[in-house]
């Protein structure tokens, strides 16, 4: 058999092309998108020179708008035009409600347990809410780097529960995107200031936006981050600065509280003038338009700015105080501060964060941007740009994760901030004789009652022989993988009856769900999705090839045998025949195969890897 | 994959015993994970990546396991064939039972004390003392592994488990008094 025809020498070896990969920063009020170029990472700006987007997306009849023309609208439309919808992501109707925002939005709830907006364009779940925005990016990144993107990683906040991540990574494949990675956001600034390669210690992330505050105390311990805490205020922000700041204007110019709207949004527009102007020097100028032609005028100094936020300053060093004690330590225990927010650009601000943590806070990264910044500058290296990266991210789940026991209890199976990716098993037993089913209740959270815990998803294990009670053995096996996202399976052991449901959360969306916002999102178009299904598996075909090729290169001749080598190159000719056919389904097989008759490669090479990286250690370490 | 027949400390390149250098543990897990973890894999085929979680996995529960006192000492004597369910097994040590009786009283009285956070503080730090003793003897039962040592290390890891429970609970009530304030 003529199988050694199968490529030019040094065709493979032809210089790896720079793979170019974006970080997404998916802000409640601002998103953006970052990439390294030329070894620098840098937020793109859209054809208008702007590196923010607003998380606005507005519904028309004709067409969807994303961005500051859907935000310039959002107070003639508002019903259409959906603000903050990061608040909504992993959430049903109910916990909407008891989020006590004032939505101006009609929610519609059909059948499926994630809500739905109400709008001109149609009904759309806070899933392709998001999708919108994160399609938007995606196109200026490849309008401006001119190629396709490898792979995005997308930040989220620490604190965010397994729906809540769910509903980022569904929004991503509606997107049509491919997930390298969740981030955590505290942890892409960290990594922004390259806080991985210096020292070991504790950081704290200090994050005041807009309309929220976080703070999330990392350890970083030889290039392995993880997030000891988080807390913070959701109903506190930079904006609250500026309404405190008009509020004064309108005491001293006299103008009354019941002024109308457009009088309001002009003093806040002042207001947030005022607070810009401070950051540099030490006094703003004022002139109010009044209602009845005359106009106020006046002064602010730097000195009345500061006494009137400092109590709203303050109030965010609470949340910092009790994030430092759930994570066993105090202020002198951390090394950095990292700022992130607009709001940490006010001198005020810092002055304080600085003192209550006795060091001067990071700020030479633009605070609105640093997060972006880190997600790209990890998306470059999960796009396999830098193969002697160092840096690993070794996150920890954030919530504890169990299920529901007799009384009401919940049995905590993988405990907060374990590494992951992690699988832990436990085993249970029926309570009745003869019992035959059992119901399976996936919780979340730090709780012991049920009732105080999140609801994460429901199954039921059937079929178990009938047994006197006590003598079924039912192993519940929870995994967790690198992104934070957990399924479940359940299996009786004497029986081997197994439910391996795919346990999606609550909130979450089923796979036909998220298929049809998939082909809903490009026009209803069948044979648009055809084509794009097609394209996806020549992709995936390539990378296997291209993959393959290069493992082959590296160690083929190392770790395979002769016929164990014409075999491996034999099935990957197939795939290489097939993978231009038009049929999706047949490519798709086609991989299955090559990558069944390679496992038993990939897993030597897995071996050999590791075999390498102990080998720096002396023989007799290995007994 | 990684090969399962491995056990722990053959994974880490470690020669099975009880005493370990937990620097030296920590080091070879990173070089472990920097190239098994699914973040090396992020552009891989599905099938790469899957090999890849799972090997991550079994690095972090050797990781997890090894590092933990408790853990560790249930996990070679299971090296040794011998299985000892957790919460399961009690020692019939009278002597210690009248102890732990005693320190979950003081556990108890803590709530109505003038300052409860120093009173569950010092029980802590007691906890933990005992526990340290705990694993100096564990450590000198493992140095033959004769069968009387692994009945006597039994016996020490059934201890250990009874004041880790006690540790627990004593975290525990310290989180309640938190939310009460």
């Amino acid at each position: 058999m003529a199988l050694l025809q199968l490529s030019e020498p040094g065709q493979s070896a032809a210089p790896r092309q720079h793979r170019l990969a974006a970080g997404i920063d998916l802000g409640t009020t601002n998103s953006l998108v970052a990439s390294v170029r030329s070894g620098q990472p840098e937020t793109l700006p859209d054809e208008q020179g702007r590196h923010i987007l607003p998380s606005v997306v507005r519904y028309t009849a004709d067409g969807v708008i994303v961005g500051h023309e859907a935000k310039a609208e959002a107070t003639s439309d508002p019903l259409n035009t959906i603000a903050s919808v990061k608040r909504l992501l992993g959430r049903g109707v109910d916990d909407i409600k008891s989020l006590g925002a004032r939505l101006p939005y009609e929610f519609r709830q059909e059948d499926t347990a994630v809500p739905r907006i109400h709008t001109v364009g149609g009904d759309v779940s806070p899933v392709e809410v998001s999708a919108e925005i994160l399609k938007k990016l995606v196109r200026r990144a490849e309008d401006t780097l001119g190629v396709d993107l490898q792979g995005v990683v997308i930040t989220v906040p620490a604190y965010f529960d397994d729906a809540q991540r769910q509903a980022t990574k569904d929004a991503a494949k509606v997107a049509g995107l491919n997930v390298l990675r969740l981030l955590n956001e505290p942890t892409a600034a960290a990594v922004a200031y390259g806080l991985d390669s210096g020292s070991d210690g504790v950081h704290a992330i200090y994050d005041l936006g807009g309309g929220t505050f976080d703070i999330s105390i990392l350890r970083l311990n030889r290039g392995v981050f993880e997030v000891l805490s988080t807390g913070g205020d959701s109903a506190l922000g930079g904006d609250d600065l500026d309404r405190l700041v008009a509020e004064w204007i309108m005491s001293e110019a006299g103008i009354s509280d019941d002024a109308d709207h457009a009088m309001l949004r002009r003093l806040m527009r002042d207001a947030c003038a005022a607070k810009e102007a401070l950051t540099e020097s030490d006094s703003a100028q004022l002139r109010v338009d009044l209602d009845d032609g005359s106009h106020w005028e006046g002064e602010l100094t730097r000195d009345q700015f500061n006494s009137l936020v400092d109590p709203l300053i303050k109030k965010t060093l609470a949340p910092c105080r009790r994030a430092l004690r759930d994570a066993g330590l105090t202020a002198a225990d951390v090394e950095d501060v990292v700022m992130v927010g607009g709001s940490t650009r006010v001198p005020r601000v810092r002055e304080l964060v600085g003192d209550f943590f006795s060091t001067e806070p990071m700020v030479s990264i633009d605070p609105d941007c640093v997060v972006a910044i880190g997600a790209a500058i990890q998306a470059d290296i999960l796009a396999g740009n830098k193969p002697e990266e160092e840096m690993l991210l070794l996150d920890v789940n954030p919530l504890s994760l169990g299920i529901e026991t007799m009384g009401g209890l919940v049995e905590k199976i993988i405990p907060c901030n374990t590494t992951i990716p992690v699988a832990r098993a436990q085993e249970f037993t029926t309570f009745k004789d003869g019992q035959t089913a059992m119901a399976v209740h996936v919780l979340q959270g730090e709780r012991e009652l049920v009732s105080d815990s999140r609801s994460l998803a429901r199954f039921e294990l059937r079929g178990i022989p009938p047994m006197v009670a006590g003598a079924a053995r039912i192993r519940v096996t929870f995994s967790v993988d690198a992104d934070g996202l957990l399924s479940v399976e359940a299996q009786e052991q004497s029986s081997g009856v197994k439910a391996s449901i795919e346990v999606k959360p609550s909130y979450g969306l089923t796979d036909s769900e998220i298929e049809t916002m998939l082909r809903d999102s490009i026009e209803h178009a069948e044979d648009d999705m055809e084509a794009r299904r097609l394209r996806e598996q020549q992709v995936e075909a390539d990378r296997v090839i291209e993959a393959l090729r290069a493992a082959l290169d590296e160690d083929g001749k190392v770790l395979l045998n002769e016929q164990e080598l014409e075999s491996v190159e034999a099935a990957l000719e197939k795939l290489v025949a097939i993978s231009r056919s038009d049929s999706h389904s047949e490519i798709k097989q086609g991989i299955e195969a090559l990558e069944k008759a390679c496992e038993f490669y990939v897993e030597r090479r897995m071996n050999a890897s590791v075999k390498s990286a102990m080998s720096g250690h002396s023989v007799d370490e290995f007994e | 994959m990684l090969d399962f027949s491995k056990n722990y400390f053959e994974l880490f390149g470690l020669s099975a015993g009880y005493i370990i250098d937990v620097e030296q543990l920590a080091g070879r897990y990173r070089e472990l994970q920097r190239v098994v973890h699914p973040d090396r894999y992020a552009n891989a085929s599905e099938q790469e990546r899957r090999i890849s979680m799972q090997g991550a996995t079994r690095i972090n529960e050797a990781f997890d396991t090894l590092k933990d006192p408790i853990l560790r000492a249930r996990y070679l004597l299971s090296l040794n064939g011998i299985d000892v369910a957790a919460q399961k097994e009690t020692t019939q040590d009278t002597a210690f039972l009248m102890e732990q009786l005693e320190l979950r009283e003081q556990l108890e009285e803590a709530r109505s004390a003038e300052d409860p956070y120093e009173v569950i503080a010092d029980l802590m730090n007691g906890i933990n003392r005992k526990i340290n003793t705990l694993i100096g003897q564990m450590a000198v039962q493992f140095e033959e592994s004769t069968p009387e040592q692994l009945e006597q290390a039994r016996e020490i890891l059934r201890k250990m488990q009874f004041l880790q429970k006690l540790r627990y609970d004593a975290e525990s009530l310290e989180t309640e008094l938190d939310e009460v304030y």
